[in-house]
């Protein structure tokens, strides 16, 4: 038998249980922080290695980075509204249907009915919208700074499918509401997948290789629009391309640690130094004990060889709270457009009466331009070349003359002011001359389709944009110069054509100065 | 057994591969095909075999009224049925650019999509639209006709009953 505790013994115990009791939290907090509050740089650091989801980060980042002409905090701004639309979609959930008829009742609810529901679909609607611009530009910014080369190729190569995977996600969605919208883009949208065969019919192919008719069946399910193409859209949408994304999230972000930090121009220390003459900045709190051995196994060039780490500042809290910061702006700026503006819902689909115009969403209107001229051109023909062309630019740029600068290499501002111009003008010409004149179909009508489908005005624009940029290559005896001319002229390309197929194109497709115009019906 | 250097290996070089693994070399080409498999099983799962849409073949009566070139369009298809005086014909109302549905009008046929134009007989007047409307097989029995969407025919092809 054990002996019965003495009393002084027992009170401390429960002495001791006590202050365990009080000083749980505090505990809780230590044990999920491990190495108590980042007041050192010490602990700053340890702050960023011990927590799984901020060691993405390097524990100092450089100062250059932290500056708003740097990035514009577009990357950040594109993870931010993706969480946003994830927690309101996973919201949405919890009332949506994925079945035809019930989708589009369940969508009403949500709007109409469901506790804050209108609020939550507006902000999933709005974060998306947010996201593809977000990510647009910020594919723009690692453009138009030369981010995209030695060591960051392929990290390009990552953004590029992610660029894919986010459009992907939103037209995956817009599906979703099962309204006529909805279906008639859908409708649209599977055909284009189909369209390979508007060369395989004219080649007389298509009985034996039918690679449209294949595609389709996949994103459909079936023959036509219905509840197995709900079902696929649904699937998409909620689980496999968000897990995507996820993945190709990771590691996008990973690479940029492991790729030496964010890019910035070689003399970026002498430039901070210029800047901030009489200002010394603390950069230890406390000096280093020891060198990071594990950076003498890392191969290839790490940003800081042969430099001293003068110019970074810990992680904690400088990064993470201009982070934080535009988290809240785009939180901000999507709370406001949801309050501002309802999301569309339309009637129910009805499959025997398009919509008319029967339009996609903005992203893709420039799509739906091309698409008026030639199915397959528009909707696969230039965006694969453009997908190709943007993947091959860091392989094709192998140069170093401006890296990391605005608008750096060959050719500078002029070069894109000029090719801003080009890029406008081409496309605004071609497009004045087909509205105006019609194309080859209405000149003779028995034409072979082929001919229409290798010469309108989108490989036309194609072509255009090709050779100049090819000129500016002679003209600089530069590659980077030629991709400072292409890349901007595909962005004039993108924001004329979407222009026009949101505020000039109404029913029939047919071209209107203004909405105010359009026909009554 | 082990393979032998030919040139004289540095203590911090990794050890060459045993040539012989047979586990190791088993389990790697094992995994190697049953991925192949899996990912063949995954990829042939999502084309469905059986398509769960309703039958192509419907009936419809004719109005008696029905004016010779006027189409008649029988709700819930996307099919113009026409009359005149040799015989019932149809033509498909989807629109062979990328699928809206076209309405008729004096002169033939326009899609609200992409501005495509046909013309009464389907061929394409104008716009994107690659190919002409499909003619579909009807057969015509007193006042009632069928259509076989599923089944195009030759422009033309008139049906007397
Ligand atoms: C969902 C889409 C994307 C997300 C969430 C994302 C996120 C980020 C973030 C947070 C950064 C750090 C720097 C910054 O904030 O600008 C970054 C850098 C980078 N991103 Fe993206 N990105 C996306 C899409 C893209 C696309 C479409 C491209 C280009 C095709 C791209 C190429 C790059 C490159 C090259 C860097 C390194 C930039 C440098 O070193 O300065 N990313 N990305
Ligand atoms: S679907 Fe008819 S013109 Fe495009």
């Amino acid at each position: 038998m054990t002996p019965v505790a003495s009393g002084p013994e027992k009170k401390d115990a429960l002495q001791e249980f006590k202050n365990s009791l009080k000083a749980a939290p505090r505990h809780v907090l230590e044990t999920a922080f491990r190495t108590g509050p980042p007041t050192t740089d010490r602990t700053r650091s340890t702050f960023v290695f011990g927590n799984v989801f901020l060691h993405l980060h390097a524990v100092r980042t450089h100062l250059w980075s932290l500056r708003w002409s740097a990035t514009m905090g577009l990357g950040i701004m594109s993870v931010s509204a993706f969480l946003i639309a994830l927690v309101t979609g996973v919201m949405l959930m919890f009332y949506y249907k994925p079945f035809p008829d019930a989708a589009y009742l369940s969508m009403k609810d949500i709007h109409f009915v469901v506790p804050t529901g209108r609020l939550i679909r507006n902000l999933h609607r709005w974060s998306a919208n947010v996201m593809v611009i977000a990510v647009i530009l910020h594919m723009a910014r690692t453009f138009y700074t030369a981010a995209y080369r030695r060591p960051r190729e392929y990290n390009w190569l990552i953004g590029i499918g992610l660029l894919v995977v986010t459009l992907g996600l939103s037209f995956t969605g817009y599906l979703l509401p099962w309204d006529q919208l909805a279906y008639w883009a859908i409708t649209i949208g599977a055909n284009i997948a189909q369209s390979p065969r508007e060369v395989t019919d004219a080649l007389n192919l298509t009985e034996h290789f039918d690679p449209g008719g294949l595609q389709r069946l996949l994103l459909l399910g079936s023959d036509q629009v219905g509840e197995e193409a709900l079902i696929r859209f649904y699937l998409l949408h909620v689980m496999i391309l968000p897990l995507a994304i996820a993945a190709l999230m990771a590691v996008h972000f990973w690479r940029i640690r492991k790729d030496g930090g964010l890019v910035r121009p070689a003399d970026a220390d002498e430039q901070l130094a210029r800047q901030r003459r009489d200002e010394t900045y603390p950069v230890f709190t406390e000096a280093p004990v020891k060198t990071y051995h594990l950076a003498a196994i890392v191969r290839g060039r790490t940003a800081n060889v042969g430099r001293g780490p003068e110019n970074t500042v810990p992680s904690m809290p400088h990064l993470f709270y201009a982070e934080l910061g535009v988290l809240m702006v785009t939180l901000l700026v999507c709370l406001a457009l949801s309050l501002l503006s309802d999301a569309p819902l339309k009637e129910l689909a009805n499959p025997n009466v398009p919509e008319n115009p029967a339009k996609a969403p903005w992203y893709f209107l420039g799509l739906q331009e091309m698409v008026s001229f030639s199915a397959f051109i528009g909707g696969i023909g230039v965006p694969v070349i453009v997908l190709l062309g943007l993947a091959l630019i860091p392989y094709l740029d192998r140069e170093t003359e401006g890296t990391g600068k605005w608008f750096g290499g060959p050719g500078g501002w002029p070069l894109v002011r000029l090719s801003l111009a080009f890029g406008l003008a081409a496309p605004i010409l071609l497009e004045a001359f087909a509205i105006r004149f019609g194309w080859l179909r209405e000149w003779f009508p028995h034409i072979p389709q082929l001919i229409v489908t290798a010469i309108n005005p989108a490989t036309i624009l194609t072509a255009v944009y090709a050779l100049y940029s090819l000129w500016s290559i002679r003209r600089y005896q530069s590659v980077r110069a030629g991709a400072l001319a292409l890349f901007t002229c595909f962005l004039c390309g993108f924001v004329v054509l979407t222009v026009i197929g949101t505020y000039f194109r109404g029913p029939n497709w047919e071209f209107y100065w203004s909405p105010a115009d359009w026909p009554k019906h | 057994m082990t393979t032998t250097p030919k040139t004289p290996r540095s203590r911090l070089d990794p050890d060459p591969v045993p040539r012989r693994d047979w586990l190791g070399l088993a389990s790697l080409w094992t995994t190697g095909a049953a991925l192949l498999f899996g990912l063949a099983g995954m990829l042939k799962l999502p084309k469905a075999a059986v398509l769960a849409s309703p039958s192509k073949k419907f009936r419809v009566a004719l109005p008696e009224t029905l004016p010779a070139g006027e189409p008649f369009l029988p709700p819930g298809r996307a099919v113009a049925i026409f009359k005149d005086a040799e015989g019932a014909y149809a033509i498909s109302t989807i629109c062979t650019h990328l699928g809206c549905v076209v309405k008729p009008h004096a002169e033939g046929f326009e899609c609200p999509c992409h501005g495509s134009r046909f013309a009464a007989s389907g061929e394409v007047a104008k716009g994107p639209a690659p190919r002409p409307l499909p003619w579909l097989k009807v057969s015509l029995s007193g006042g009632v006709v069928t259509v076989d969407e599923g089944t195009e025919v030759p422009h033309g092809t008139k049906v007397a009953s």
